[in-house]
Parts: structure tokens; C-alpha cells; sequence
């Protein structure tokens, strides 16, 4: 790569304190020759980025700040995630895009698609096309965009990846995963030993620490201190408060005004069937593939994501935590033309009420603060649809 | 002398709802003015002057958006709730409510007394009480008039699903020429039209009951028979159903 030299943003000076702080941190970072890979989607195998010796950094935006600056070329009825990480790229204000060596996107939805179009004039943007199903021809065809993926690193960086380089990204990838499953299961305990509010908050903070393997000492230290703090409660009957599973789109832009506010209403969310939940989690990749490219392919195509046609998976692994978590109650959180969630939900609200025979509570919603007193009422009204 | 109260503060209209033992003692409606909590005190003098003090009261339970203003309740529960308990009450069997309020339209499934799923329009005023007000206004007419009007009309066009585009129609028909009858039927059509999308998405199953201000219309109730086609039950106490639910919970008791 072409040595260039590393600037902050002309307008650097009129931003607010955390802003600039997290420029500086990634100047310096950059400084010291970090490589940095900027990607959205947690189907973008991460282990290649690591096997490049570069850091993945994620770019889905979750405040509406952004927005109104993006509606200059995209178009107002667009998902407010694509919309807010377009916003930030164009102006110039979110530090991680900002110092990518390059953008990953990939062919999810529709929306980002295109967007990925518009981010590229503004810098490098490469796109993985993601098959949406998840038989032979597509595997094959996704393990040839995995490779071709891995030739991007190679070219870019000017180096090359070889087989243990990826294989032991696998090992470390496998071992946050690990970490991070057994952090977010601890909702499975009842009473619930967290909030759901700072289970999404730690999980989304953590893509932004850079040390994996520092990521991961932290989240087990925090796993065994809220178990031995559950373990040293006197009283560990069951508790009345209901016991909330959260799915559908990422909700990190929302958690004030959903997660916050449920629980603050007297329920505990316990589960999150999201990808800044368990979804990606769940399965690792199978290190004793002999075929690494394969492995990689596998798991990130079982990603239970609405993009993927048919997507019955989701519904049996929501039942599986249903019981796994003793649920109470199902809340959606379907983004602002989010067609994919949006339409499964018919799925889903059939699937909980009918089949598991618990409440459902769908929510359209974005970024904006202008439903937060609406949301409040349908919150606690479907609280108080739950006879516990 | 024993009694328990519900209060409904909605975004236009506030209804009172005193319970003794026997049954319903007093029931009252004052519009809501622009302070929900001077709504509250006005109630407080009002329950005191007819002999139901709140401070006597074993329980004041409140509900309606304006539910927190009411400092002196002892519980607060959601409208949503105290719909489908008071609707649920009026009609004596499990059913679908629905309740068409100032500023949002609600669609309660109640089985067995408790409300068990509910859907609520979304961030928009057309299809809600709201919206006929806007209108009403528009054609130098009230409420009642609107009705009246409408049922000498036929029907013109009124599509646009937004409560602002939808006035530039009312108003380009206006322009145009049109009859105020067939203006005021296509804005009575379009509330029915969006309250009926509601109630398809939410899935009715059994009877219908229609609760909130607007089910003293009897138009309005026919129109909306029509669309559904399944017949609307209404209920001379239909505007009370949210303080009445409140009331009853106050009582503690579930049926």
C-alpha cells in the first residue's frame, strides 16, 4: 500500500469531545501502520480481515444525526441504518469509515445495495455478493466470493494469506464467539441476572475495542462477576417480571427508547434473537474442515437473517430460546422499510402466538424521537397483556 | 359508601367513570383542555361537587395519554387495557374492540375479560378522531354536522392516506364545486377505509364492538358494518369504555 499521509477531518475541530477522541484514537492506531477494514454485515467473514493482519471495524450508524444529511441523495423512505452510515461517511464525522483502508459491503438488502453504489464515490467500496439461499450452488457460489474476498486483502495490502494465517483467525474468531455466547446466555438465568440494556450495549461496544483477545478477557472477567453475584443473591425464586425475547432488526438505534424503556416499564429483556445478539454467536465455524474455505462459507450462510429465502431456520431457533430462556413475551423491532423483517414478521407473529402460544409485539420504527411516547403506551400495554 | 374511579384523559375528551358497589353511581365527559393536569383538578372538583370525592375514593385508577397527569390516581394502566376491560364489560363476552380515539385508533382482541393482543395506528392522525376534526373544520362544520351531512352524500374519492394531503383534496374538491354532502361522506369513507385496514392487519375474530367518541354515530357505525361486513355493536356507555375499564380495575375485579 501507498504510504499516505494521515489527517484528521477539515471540520476535526468543531466536533464534540467523543467525536474527536475516537479520531485521534484511530489516527494513532493508523500511525502505528494499523490496517483497517470497514465493514457493515455480520456475514463478512472477519476471519479473512484478521488473517490480513488488518482490524475489522463495523460502520452500521445508530443515531438519526446523520440522516438528514444523507436525504440529500438518498431517498427519505429508506431503512434509517442505511441512511444514518451513508450519512456519516458523506460527512465526514464518523472516525472508523473515515480511516478505512477500504469498505466491505455486501448484497443483504436491497437498500444497501444500492447504497454501496454511492459509498463507493466516496471511497473504495468492495461488495461481496451474498447468495439468499442456502443450497449446494449457492455454498459454492459463496465460497468462490469468500476466495475472491481474500484476493481483495492480497491485492490491496500486498500480501499474501496463506492457510494457517485463516486458520487461526478461525481459532481466535471461534473463541469470541465462544465468549460472547456464553456472556449473552447468561439470560437464561431467572431471575435475570442483567439487564437486556446492558447486555446490547457491552456486545456493540465491544466491535469497537480492537484487541480481540483483550475484547474477550474483559467480557469473561464481567461473565464470572455477574455469576457470582447471581450466585450471592439470598433469594433466587423465579422472578414475576416478565421475561422479553427481542428479534428482528439491529436495534442498537432504538435501545433507549425500546429496551431501556420495557425495562424500566418491569420486564427484563433476557434474549435477543438480533445480529448484535446470538444470531452470529450460535454457530462456530468447523475448525476441522479441511477445506477452510468451505468451513467459512457454511457458517456464514446458516446466518438466520431475513435477507436469506426461505428462512424457516429463524423460527425454530426462536422456539428453541423461547424455551431456553423461559420467554414471557416476544417483542419485533422491524427498522422503517426493512421489507425483509418487516414481511417475515407475518412468520414470526404466527409462529410465537399460535405455536408457542405468547405475546407478540411488533414495532415499526427509526431513529427519530417523535414515537418514543407512542412506543411507551404499546409497551406497557403489552406488559400488561401478560398475566404473570 | 364505597367507590372506585376511572379516569380517561384522551387527547380530546376526558371521561370519568365512579363505581359503587352495586354498579356505575356517576359518569361524566369535559373536553381536555390544553393542560392535562388542569383537566385532572377539574375533575377532582367536579367528582367532589357530585358527591364522590376523590380523597374518599378506595381507588382512583387513570388512564388515557394524559393518565400521569393525574397526580392523585393510584395507578396508572394504558388505555389499550382499560378498553378492552370496559368494552369487554358493555358487551358481557370476548370480542374486538374497536376504539377510534382523538389521536390514535386501537383494535383490542379481549378473551375472557383480558385484553390479549392489540394493534395501534402507526405515527399518523388519518383514521382517527383527529382526522374527521381537521375536516370538520375544513367545511365550517362540527362533528354532528359532519354525520349529518355525510348521510346525504355519496361518497366522493379521498385517497391520500396522509391527514395533510388529504385536507389538498377536501380542499381541491371544494374548489371544484363539489357538494359538501359528498365531500363529508368521503371523509366519513376514508377514516372507515383506514380504521377497516387496521382492523384486517390485526385479524378480527368474533364480534366487533366499536368504543370512543365516535360510536354515538350511527353512520359512522354503518359505514364501517359495511366495510367489515360483519355487524358493529355500540353501546350507549361506548364513549365511557376506557374509564369504565379503568374503574374496574380500581375494583380489582377481572369480569
Amino acid at each position: 500500500m501507498e504510504a499516505t499521509k494521515i489527517q484528521l477531518p477539515a471540520d476535526f475541530e468543531t466536533y464534540g469531545e467523543a467525536r474527536r477522541a475516537g479520531f485521534l484514537r484511530m489516527k494513532a492506531l493508523k500511525e502505528q501502520g494499523a490496517r483497517v477494514v470497514g465493514l457493515f454485515c455480520s456475514f463478512v467473514p472477519t476471519e479473512l480481515v484478521y488473517a490480513a493482519g488488518a482490524l475489522p471495524v463495523g460502520l452500521c450508524a445508530f443515531t438519526d444525526e446523520p440522516i438528514p444529511a444523507a436525504e440529500a441523495n438518498l431517498p427519505r423512505n429508506l431503512c434509517p441504518l442505511i441512511k444514518a452510515s451513508y450519512g456519516f461517511a458523506l460527512t465526514d464525522t464518523c472516525p472508523y469509515f473515515y480511516f478505512s483502508d477500504f469498505v466491505v459491503g455486501e448484497t443483504t438488502c436491497d437498500g444497501k445495495k444500492k447504497m454501496f453504489e454511492l459509498l463507493h464515490e466516496i471511497k473504495d467500496t468492495y461488495v461481496m455478493q451474498l447468495p439468499h439461499s442456502r443450497d449446494a450452488s449457492a455454498l459454492a457460489f459463496w465460497r468462490n466470493e469468500i476466495i475472491s474476498f481474500q484476493k481483495k486483502l492480497e491485492e490491496f495490502y500486498g500480501i499474501t494469506i496463506t492457510e494457517e494465517d485463516i486458520r487461526s483467525a478461525i481459532r481466535r474468531k471461534n473463541r469470541e464467539r465462544d465468549v460472547m455466547r456464553r456472556y449473552l446466555e447468561l439470560g437464561k438465568l431467572d431471575p435475570a441476572p442483567m439487564s437486556g440494556y446492558e447486555m446490547g450495549t457491552r456486545i456493540d461496544a465491544g466491535s469497537f475495542s480492537f484487541d480481540l483477545e483483550e475484547r474477550c478477557d474483559g467480557v469473561e472477567q464481567r461473565i464470572a462477576e455477574v455469576l457470582a453475584q447471581w450466585e450471592a443473591r439470598p433469594d433466587k425464586t423465579p422472578s414475576h417480571r416478565p421475561r422479553l425475547l427481542v428479534t428482528g432488526c439491529p436495534n442498537a438505534g432504538v435501545r433507549e427508547k425500546i429496551i431501556r424503556a420495557v425495562e424500566e416499564l418491569g420486564a427484563d429483556v433476557v434474549a435477543f434473537d438480533t445480529c448484535n445478539g446470538i444470531r452470529e454467536k450460535v454457530e462456530p465455524v468447523d475448525a476441522s474442515n479441511p477445506d477452510v474455505y468451505d468451513a467459512l462459507a457454511r457458517k456464514y450462510l446458516s446466518i438466520n437473517c431475513s435477507v436469506m429465502s426461505p428462512n424457516e431456520s429463524r423460527r425454530d431457533y426462536i422456539g428453541q430460546m423461547i424455551d431456553d430462556y423461559k420467554v414471557d413475551g416476544v417483542i419485533e423491532i422491524v427498522l422503517q422499510s426493512c421489507h425483509t423483517y418487516d414481511v417475515e414478521a407475518f412468520f414470526i407473529r404466527r409462529f410465537v402466538t399460535q405455536e408457542k402460544g405468547l405475546p407478540y409485539l411488533n414495532i415499526e420504527t427509526d431513529y427519530s424521537q417523535s414515537d418514543k411516547g407512542q412506543i411507551n403506551t404499546r409497551l406497557a400495554a403489552f406488559l400488561e397483556t401478560i398475566d404473570k | 359508601m364505597s367507590y372506585f374511579t376511572g379516569i380517561d384523559i384522551g387527547s380530546t375528551a376526558s371521561k370519568v367513570v365512579v363505581l359503587g358497589e352495586a354498579g356505575m353511581e356517576d359518569h361524566f365527559v369535559l373536553p381536555t383542555g390544553w393542560s392535562s393536569k388542569e383537566t385532572a383538578r377539574e375533575i377532582a372538583a367536579r367528582l367532589a361537587a357530585n358527591g364522590y370525592p376523590v380523597e374518599h375514593s378506595l381507588r382512583v385508577v387513570a388512564t388515557g395519554y394524559g393518565r400521569v397527569a393525574v397526580d392523585y390516581a393510584h395507578k396508572t394502566v394504558t388505555e389499550i387495557t382499560c378498553h378492552g376491560r370496559g368494552g369487554f364489560h358493555l358487551l358481557g363476552r370476548s370480542c374486538t374492540i374497536v376504539d377510534i380515539g382523538g389521536q390514535d385508533t386501537k383494535v383490542i382482541s379481549v378473551e375472557n375479560g383480558m385484553p390479549t393482543s392489540f394493534l395501534m395506528n402507526d405515527k399518523c392522525s388519518a383514521g382517527t378522531g383527529k382526522f374527521l376534526e381537521i375536516m370538520a373544520n375544513r367545511l365550517g362544520v362540527d362533528l354532528p354536522e359532519l354525520f349529518t351531512l355525510a348521510e346525504a352524500g355519496t361518497p366522493l374519492a379521498i385517497s391520500s392516506m396522509c391527514t395533510v394531503f388529504a385536507e389538498s383534496e377536501v380542499i381541491s374538491h371544494i374548489g371544484a364545486g363539489e357538494r359538501r354532502e359528498d365531500i363529508a361522506a368521503g371523509v366519513v369513507d376514508s377514516v372507515v377505509g383506514k380504521v377497516a385496514g387496521l382492523c384486517a392487519r390485526h385479524t378480527i375474530t368474533g364480534e366487533v364492538l366499536l368504543t370512543g367518541g365516535l360510536c354515538d354515530s350511527p353512520y359512522l357505525v354503518d359505514r364501517l358494518a359495511q366495510t367489515l361486513r360483519q355487524p358493529v355493536h355500540t353501546h350507549p356507555l361506548g364513549r365511557y369504555a376506557g374509564a369504565l375499564g379503568a374503574a374496574l380495575i380500581a375494583k380489582g375485579t377481572k369480569k
